[in-house]
């Protein structure tokens, strides 16, 4: 059961083959056998799911339910779930139960979804590792020694050890996309604005967007489906119409114009990787897709955009967590700022701490132009350029990450290294675009992404492109060997 | 840009920050590190470039009544208080 896909499993109980209490109990199972290795789960929800896969069964004996009836799902721990703890990665959110849920939460409840738990992850979704959670590392079902990548590295974890059919991810920098690369599973980050922000806790306002890990882009389609489309408590929700993201799967890709820019190809790029993605690409021109280069010019500049702009917002975000009205406080205070800066100082963990303070710094009187309205500046720079490349082509493609996952603990005391994990990944949150990355082979039996960058709101062509080369490949269907039966 | 132990914890203050006498050393190395290498920016010509405002250029933000809508009442969120008395969050005395 936990070899098929999502959409494999909704078919299944539509025709009564299983019912969503077998499937849960399953899925259930696994997690119980294999999470000790992995650490993917922050909590898990035995009674809680059962109780919820029974009323599903219940639902569809009635001929009723929602698109996902039945299914069970995972959410990363960084949406507000309703009764359920929601920590975020952080001691500073280790007793916080959500009084309401995520916008996001509650449209997969209201589809039928049976939630098996919350996915571990980097605090704060700061992080390309997932060393940076204070419930410790996950860990890699490819090879328990090295990272699955991070912030979404427990969501991605789940999937590719099928613990879960389906999680669901936040993507900050790169923070979907990038684990599923590491982990080889499916993951898209949408245009920002297409899926609510409401109830996910917020890191970098301007940047976060949340989306879905999976097996499949026919799976990710299903669930993109529900998740996005407006909300009128997301002031940056965009009130757009949503494709039929499924029926527009079957497109082809016979004249897709692809471009390829040569800045992702450089010296920083694992040649083993850059050979699989070039590889990956040449499946597209197979299918009858033209591919071109393309140009990125201020591509040089998104790391260092992203890691002034990204640490100015969660400066100011995280500036809620003062161990007033919820979250960890420190015992006995002097006073009000001793209970701030103690409350603080025990909640958040080091990587939390390094960038709060990168952006209370670029932020300060002085600073600010040379380092903050600079980036806005060279941010629109790097807006420009996608735009210019879309001019040309319909999607860009490259690698997601400049190499394989790597090994835990290898770039902890270097966070410029640990940054340039995301090198591919942080333009496209600057710019606002949607991004997905595919499983496209493996370097010395780990797993390689191909990232496919699409216009504003393109979602529908991206999945559908992926769709397509997984009808050619097989990639996404490899399961770790620890984790077959 | 090389920040100073008494750099740090200036910003730690700014940032209502505890930080630990013995970890300001290893931020310091690595906070310069970051200011250094995003220092890499001033190579960019910005000089006629508009800073952005926001990820979706020229998207007018949908607009909504301003109408009273349905919250999670005061004693469910105060749940996750550490300490409250009342309805009202309690902190150390501010005022004498």
């Amino acid at each position: 059961m936990h070899k098929k896909s999502l959409a494999e499993l909704a078919r299944d109980l539509k025709a009564k083959k299983v019912s969503s209490e077998e499937l849960t109990r399953a899925f259930l199972e696994r997690i119980e056998r294999f999470n000790p290795k992995l650490n993917a789960f922050i909590s898990v929800l035995k009674d809680s799911a059962l109780a919820e896969a029974r009323a599903s069964d219940k639902r569809i004996a009635a001929g009723q339910g929602g698109p996902l009836e039945g299914l069970p799902i995972v959410h990363k721990d960084i949406f507000c779930t309703e009764g359920v703890r929601t920590t975020c990665g952080s001691k500073m959110l280790d007793n916080f139960v959500s009084p309401y849920d995520a916008t996001v939460v509650e449209r997969l409840k209201k589809a039928g979804t049976v939630l098996l738990g919350k996915a571990n992850m980097d605090e704060f979704a700061m992080g390309s590792s997932n060393e940076t959670s204070f419930y410790g590392p996950v860990k890699n079902p490819w090879d328990e020694t090295r990272v699955p990548g991070g912030s979404s590295g427990g969501s991605a974890a789940i999937v590719a050890a099928r613990l879960a059919p389906a999680a669901t991810a936040t993507d900050t920098g790169g923070s979907i996309r990038q684990p599923a690369a590491l982990v080889g599973a499916t993951g898209i980050k949408p245009t920002y604005g297409r899926v609510s922000r409401y109830g996910i806790v917020a890191f970098a306002s301007s940047l976060d967007q949340a989306g879905i890990i999976t097996y499949s882009a026919e799976d990710a389609a299903m669930i993109m489906r529900v998740m996005a489309g407006h909300d009128e408590r997301d002031s940056t929700s965009v009130d757009k119409p949503v494709p039929d993201y499924v029926a527009g799967l079957g497109e082809s890709v016979k004249g897709l114009r692809i471009g390829v820019p040569k800045e992702f190809f450089d010296k920083g790029l694992d040649a083993k990787v850059a050979a699989a993605v070039q590889d990956a690409i040449g499946v597209y021109k197979k299918l009858g897709a033209t591919v071109q280069e393309a140009s990125l010019p201020n591509f040089w500049l998104s790391v260092p955009t992203y890691y002034v702009v990204a640490p100015a917002e969660c400066s100011s975000n995280l500036a809620r967590f003062d161990g007033v009205r919820y979250g960890h406080r420190c015992t006995d205070p002097m006073d009000l700022t001793d209970l701030y800066m103690r409350s603080r100082g025990e909640g958040f963990g080091a990587e939390v701490k390094r960038r709060i303070m990168t952006g209370t710094y670029v932020l300060s009187a002085g600073y600010y132009d040379a380092y903050y309205l600079k980036a806005q500046k060279t941010r629109s720079l790097i807006r420009q350029d996608f735009l210019e490349a879309f001019k040309q082509v319909d999607v860009i493609m490259g690698p997601t990450a400049p190499g394989t996952a790597f090994k835990l603990g290898e770039k902890t005391d270097d966070p410029i290294t640990m940054y340039l994990n995301d090198i591919y990944a942080n333009g496209v949150n600057l710019a606002g675009l949607p991004g997905l990355s595919i499983p496209a082979g493996f370097v010395d039996g780990l797993p390689v992404g191909l990232q496919i960058i699409g216009n504003y709101f393109d979602e529908g062509r991206m999945l559908a492109a992926a769709h397509q080369y997984q009808r050619e490949t097989d990639w996404h269907l490899r399961l770790p060997k620890n984790y077959e039966n | 840009m090389s920040l100073t132990p008494d750099d740090v914890k200036a910003i730690a203050r700014l940032a209502r920050l505890a930080i630990a006498e013995q970890d300001i050393p290893a931020y310091a190395k690595n906070l310069s590190s970051i200011l250094e290498f995003v220092a890499q920016l001033e190579k960019a010509d910005t000089a006629s470039v508009q800073p952005m405002a926001h990820p979706l250029v020229g998207l007018t933000q949908p607009m909504r009544e301003d109408a009273a809508v349905a919250q999670v009442d005061r004693d469910r969120y105060q749940q996750n208080a550490p300490q409250v008395e009342a309805g009202l969050y309690l902190v150390p005395k501010v005022v004498e």
